[in-house]
C-alpha cells in the first residue's frame, strides 16, 4: 500500500510540474509578453521600446530559467540599471536589494501580482475559491444522492419500466451541456418577459447571502449535467452486483428483495460511482466556468475567464496551478479510495 | 401585415388536443414509476388451449394506457406538422409556417425512414436500429438536423433570411413579427422565430449553424479517432515502454481542464505563433499514416499491386493533407497556390485542432484497453501462429472485433465535440462573433437573456436536440450490438 502511494504521489508531481510548465510555456509566448508591455506602456511604443522593457523585466531570460524563478526553484531575475539601481523579481519597490529574498515563486507563497485587479493573486484565487467552495457543496448536495438514488433504482431491477424511463432520463440530462440547461432555466424561471419568474437569472446577490431564489438556478444547472452520468454509472455497477452469485444465494435464502437492495446489493455497487464522482472533478471545473459566467457569480470560474481574457499571465498562472492540483488531488483521491473501499485489492 | 400567432387558425382544435393528451400523458407516466414499486409486475399466463395471456393487473392497465396516451401525443404532433405544410403560408401560425419551410427535411426523414424499414433484415447493425424506439427517436433527431444542414448549407434552402443581414426596426423582435415592406404572405414576410440583438433573423441563423455543426463535429471526431486508433493499437498490443510513455502523454492531456485549455490555445496570439498550424500538422498526418499501414499490412504479400495502391492513396490523401496544412498567412505556407486546393479559415483550424487534440487521449485509452483484451483471444494466437505480422493481427484482426464499442463511443463523441463546439462559442473563442453556429448565437444572446430569451433559447434547443439524437442513437446502438 505504502509502495502504491508513493509511486502515485511521484507520478501527480511530475504531472503537476509538466503541466504547469505547458501552462507557463503558453502564457509566455512572445505575443502575450508584447501585449503585456504595450498595455504597461502604452499601446504606441516601438518595437525596440518592447524589448528593452522585457529585457528590463527579465522577460527575454530563457523559458525554462523563467519557469523555475516562477516556481522557486532559480534565484529571482535582478538587473541592475545604468544608474546603479537594481530591479528585480523578488524586490517589492519599497523594499532594498539587499533585504530582498533570494527565491520568490510559488513555493515560497509569492503568487505574484494581478494586473488586472490590482491585487495579490493569492488572494484574489482564494476569494475565488471559496465562493465556488460554497457553490459546490450546494451542487453536491444536490448532485450525489439524486444520482445515486436514480442509479439504484434504475439497476436494482435491470429493464424493467422504472429503469427505461430514469435510464432515458439520464440520457436526456447528459446531453444538455450547461449553456443551454442555463439558458432554459433562466427563460422559464427567471425571465421577465415570459416564464414563470419564481427565481432570480443572477447570482450576483448570492456572493454575500444565499437564497433559494438566488442560488437555486446555478446549482442545478452544474449538478443536472453531471447527474447523468453518475447516474448511469450508478445503474451499470448495480446491474453487476445484482446478477452476482451471493445475490442469487440471497434471494434463495428468502431474503427480501427491499433486504437484498440496501444490504447485500448497495454497498457493493457504491464502489464504482465513487470513483467516477472523484474523476466528475475536472468536468465540473467546466460547469463551473459556464455557470459563474452565465450567473455572473464572482468566483473561481469567472476569474479565469477575467485572467484569460484580460491576458492577465500571473492570474491566469496561478489560476492554473490550483485547478490542476484539484484535478491531480481528485485523481489520487479517487484511487486509493478504491484500493481501500474494494476488499478484494485491500487485503492482497 | 399581421404578426403571425402560434399556431394560428389550427391552434383552436390542436392545442387543447395537446394540453389535454400531454397532460394525461405525464400523469401516466408518473403512476407507471410509483407502480412499478408496489403493484406486482406482468406475468405471462399460459392457458389449457396452447395460448399466452398477459397478466397485467393495474401495472399492465397503466402500461396500455402509457402506450395508447404516446401515439396519440405522436398524431397531435403529425398533426401540426401535416397542417403547416398543406396549409397555405400563415393560416397554421409560426409552428406551420416553420413546417413549411422544413418541408424538404421532412420528406427526406420519412423516406429514409420508410425505406430503412423495408429492408432493415438487410442492413445489419443499422437495420436493427430500426428494432429498438429509442435508437429510432436518436436517428430521427440526428438526420433531421443532418438533412437541414445539407438542404440549408449546400442548397441554401430552408432559411427565410440571409444569417448576416440586418433588417432595421426588428432588433429584439418576439416570433412572429412581420419583416417591413413585405406586403405578401409568403416565406421571408416575417421573423418566424424573432430578431436577434443585431436584427438579423433568429431561425435563420439557427438554420444556417447546423451546417457549421454538422461539418465541424463528425469530422473532428473522426480526426480524433483516427489518432487515438493509431496509438492505442499499438500501445495496447505491444505494452511495455511505448505504452507507459504514450499513457503518460494521454493522462497529462487528460489532467487539463478543458476550458483552459481552450483559453490558452484557442486565441488570436496563439494563431501567430503558428502553435496551431503546427498540432494540426502533427494530428493531421495520422490518418494517413493509418490508411498507409492499414493497407501495406494486407497487401505486402503481393509487392507489384501493394506498390501501386500505395502511391495512389499517398498521392491523394498527400495533397489532401498538405492543402489542410499550408495556409496562407501562417508558420506553414510552403505550397504553390495551384497545389493548394482549399484553404481553412485561421479560426476554424484552430477550433477544430483543439477539439481533436481533447477528444484523442479519451478514444486512445479505450482502443487501449480493447486491444489489450481481445490480444489474449485465440483467432489473434492463431494469426500469430501463421506468421502474420503485427500491424495486420492489430489492424484486420483487433481492430475489426473491437468495432462495436467504437461505433458507439463514435456516435457519443460526436455529441461531445457538438458539446465542446458550442462551449467554444459561448465564450466567444474561436469561431468569428457573427458566425451562426449555435455556440456563438447563445454567446450573443445572453446578455439580454432575462428580457429577450428567443434569441438564446431557439440555439440552445437545436445543440440540445442534436446532442440529445446522437446520445440516443448511442444508446439503441448499444443496446442492439449486445443483443447479438
Amino acid at each position: 500500500m505504502l509502495r502504491f502511494l508513493a509511486s502515485r504521489i511521484l507520478t501527480m508531481i511530475l504531472t503537476a510540474l509538466c503541466l504547469t510548465f505547458i501552462v507557463f510555456f503558453l502564457t509566455n509566448l512572445s505575443p502575450n509578453l508584447e501585449k503585456v508591455a504595450k498595455s504597461e506602456l502604452g499601446a504606441r511604443i516601438t518595437d525596440a521600446e518592447v524589448e528593452s522593457w522585457l529585457g528590463r523585466n527579465g522577460y527575454l531570460e530563457p523559458t525554462l530559467i523563467r519557469y523555475g524563478e516562477w516556481l522557486g526553484v532559480v534565484p529571482g531575475f535582478t538587473h541592475t540599471a545604468a544608474d546603479g539601481r537594481v530591479t528585480g523579481r523578488c524586490i517589492d519597490p519599497d523594499m532594498g536589494p539587499d533585504d530582498a529574498p533570494k527565491f520568490c515563486g510559488i513555493i515560497q507563497g509569492d503568487w505574484g501580482f494581478s494586473t488586472v485587479f490590482r491585487r495579490d493573486v493569492s488572494e484574489i484565487v482564494a476569494r475565488g475559491l471559496g465562493l465556488t467552495g460554497k457553490l459546490m457543496f450546494w451542487v453536491m448536495l444536490v448532485m450525489v444522492p439524486g444520482a445515486l438514488i436514480i442509479g439504484v433504482l434504475a439497476g436494482m431491477r435491470e429493464g424493467s419500466r422504472t429503469d427505461r424511463t430514469l435510464s432515458t432520463l439520464s440520457i436526456v440530462t447528459t446531453a444538455t451541456p450547461e449553456y443551454v440547461s442555463g439558458v432554459v432555466f433562466i427563460t422559464v424561471f427567471a425571465s421577465s418577459a415570459v416564464g414563470l419568474k419564481w427565481l432570480n437569472g443572477s447570482a450576483t446577490s448570492a456572493m454575500d447571502d444565499i437564497t433559494i431564489a438566488n442560488f437555486t438556478l446555478p446549482v442545478l444547472t452544474i449538478a443536472l449535467y453531471g447527474m447523468g452520468y453518475i447516474a448511469r454509472m450508478t445503474r451499470a455497477s448495480m446491474t453487476e452486483v445484482m446478477t452476482a452469485q451471493y445475490i442469487r444465494t440471497a434471494r434463495l435464502k428468502g431474503v427480501s428483495f427491499r433486504n437484498i437492495v440496501l444490504k447485500h446489493a448497495l454497498r457493493n455497487a457504491l464502489i464504482a460511482p465513487f470513483t467516477v464522482i472523484m474523476l466528475q472533478f475536472p468536468w465540473l471545473l467546466n460547469g463551473v466556468v459556464i455557470v459563474e459566467t452565465l450567473f455572473n457569480y464572482k468566483g473561481f470560474g469567472w476569474t479565469l475567464v477575467e485572467a484569460a481574457g484580460n491576458n492577465d499571465i500571473e492570474l491566469l498562472l496561478g489560476v492554473s496551478v490550483v485547478s490542476v492540483l484539484v484535478v491531480l488531488i481528485t485523481q489520487l483521491i479517487s484511487d486509493i479510495g478504491y484500493v481501500y473501499l474494494n476488499p478484494r485489492i485491500r487485503i492482497s | 401585415m399581421d404578426p403571425l400567432s402560434w399556431t394560428g387558425a389550427v391552434g383552436a382544435i390542436l392545442n387543447p388536443a395537446l394540453l389535454v393528451v400531454s397532460g394525461l400523458f405525464i400523469v401516466a407516466i408518473i403512476l407507471m414509476i410509483v407502480l412499478s414499486f408496489f403493484a406486482p409486475p406482468v406475468t405471462l399466463q399460459s392457458n389449457a388451449d396452447g395460448t399466452v395471456m398477459a397478466q397485467g393487473g393495474i401495472f399492465g392497465l397503466v402500461e396500455t394506457a402509457v402506450r395508447g396516451l404516446l401515439f396519440a401525443l405522436l398524431a397531435v404532433i403529425v398533426a401540426y406538422i401535416v397542417s403547416g405544410i398543406v396549409l397555405p403560408y400563415g393560416d397554421a401560425g409560426i409552428i406551420g409556417a416553420v413546417n413549411k419551410q422544413f418541408t424538404p427535411v421532412w420528406i427526406s426523414l420519412v423516406g429514409t425512414f420508410v425505406v430503412s424499414i423495408i429492408y432493415k433484415r438487410k442492413l445489419g447493425i443499422y437495420g436493427k436500429l430500426f428494432d429498438n424506439i429509442i435508437g429510432m427517436v436518436g436517428f430521427g433527431l440526428v438526420m433531421f438536423w443532418v438533412f437541414t444542414a445539407i438542404y440549408a448549407g449546400v442548397f441554401d434552402m430552408i432559411a427565410t433570411h440571409d444569417p448576416l443581414s440586418q433588417v432595421s426596426g426588428l432588433k429584439n423582435k418576439v416570433p412572429g413579427v412581420p419583416v417591413p415592406g413585405a406586403d405578401v404572405m409568403a416565406p421571408g414576410s416575417h421573423y418566424l422565430l424573432g430578431g436577434d440583438n443585431l436584427a438579423r433573423d433568429v431561425f435563420s441563423r439557427m438554420i444556417h449553424g447546423s451546417w457549421i455543426v454538422v461539418q465541424i463535429a463528425p469530422l473532428a471526431t473522426v480526426f480524433a479517432f483516427m489518432v487515438g486508433i493509431t496509438l492505442g493499437l499499438p500501445a495496447g498490443y505491444f505494452g511495455g515502454k511505448f505504452d507507459t510513455g504514450l499513457s503518460f502523454l494521454a493522462n497529462l492531456v487528460l489532467a487539463f481542464p478543458v476550458i483552459l485549455l481552450f483559453y490558452l490555445l484557442v486565441t488570436p496570439e496563439m494563431v501567430e505563433t503558428g502553435i496551431p498550424s503546427y498540432m494540426a500538422a502533427v494530428l493531421f498526418i495520422f490518418p494517413l499514416i493509418f490508411a498507409l499501414v492499414l493497407l501495406n499490412s494486407r497487401y505486402h504479400t503481393q509487392p507489384a499491386l501493394r506498390t501501386i495502391i500505395l502511391a495512389i492513396v499517398l498521392g491523394v490523401l498527400g495533397v489532401l493533407y498538405l492543402s489542410l496544412v499550408n495556409q496562407d498567412g501562417t508558420v506553414l505556407h510552403f505550397l504553390p497556390d495551384w497545389l493548394d486546393l482549399f484553404d481553412v479559415p485561421g479560426g476554424i483550424l484552430v477550433v477544430f485542432v483543439s477539439v481533436v487534440f481533447v477528444n484523442s487521449p479519451t478514444i486512445y485509452r479505450i482502443v487501449r484497453g480493447l486491444a489489450m483484451d481481445i490480444k489474449t483471444r485465440d483467432y489473434v494466437a492463431a494469426a500469430q501462429t501463421r506468421g502474420e505480422g503485427p500491424w495486420y493481427i492489430m489492424l484486420w484482426e483487433i481492430l475489426p472485433n473491437a468495432r462495436g464499442p467504437l461505433i458507439v463511443d463514435f456516435c457519443l463523441r460526436i455529441g461531445y465535440a457538438t458539446i465542446l463546439l458550442g462551449t467554444l462559442g459561448f465564450f466567444g473563442l474561436g469561431l468569428p462573433p457573427e458566425s451562426p453556429d449555435w455556440g456563438s448565437t447563445i454567446n450573443a444572446g445572453r446578455g439580454l437573456l432575462s428580457i429577450y430569451p428567443h434569441p438564446a433559447l431557439v440555439p440552445a434547443i437545436a445543440l440540445l436536440s442534436m446532442v440529445l439524437g446522437l446520445n440516443l442513437l448511442a444508446d439503441g446502438l448499444r443496446e442492439e450490438s449486445l443483443k447479438d
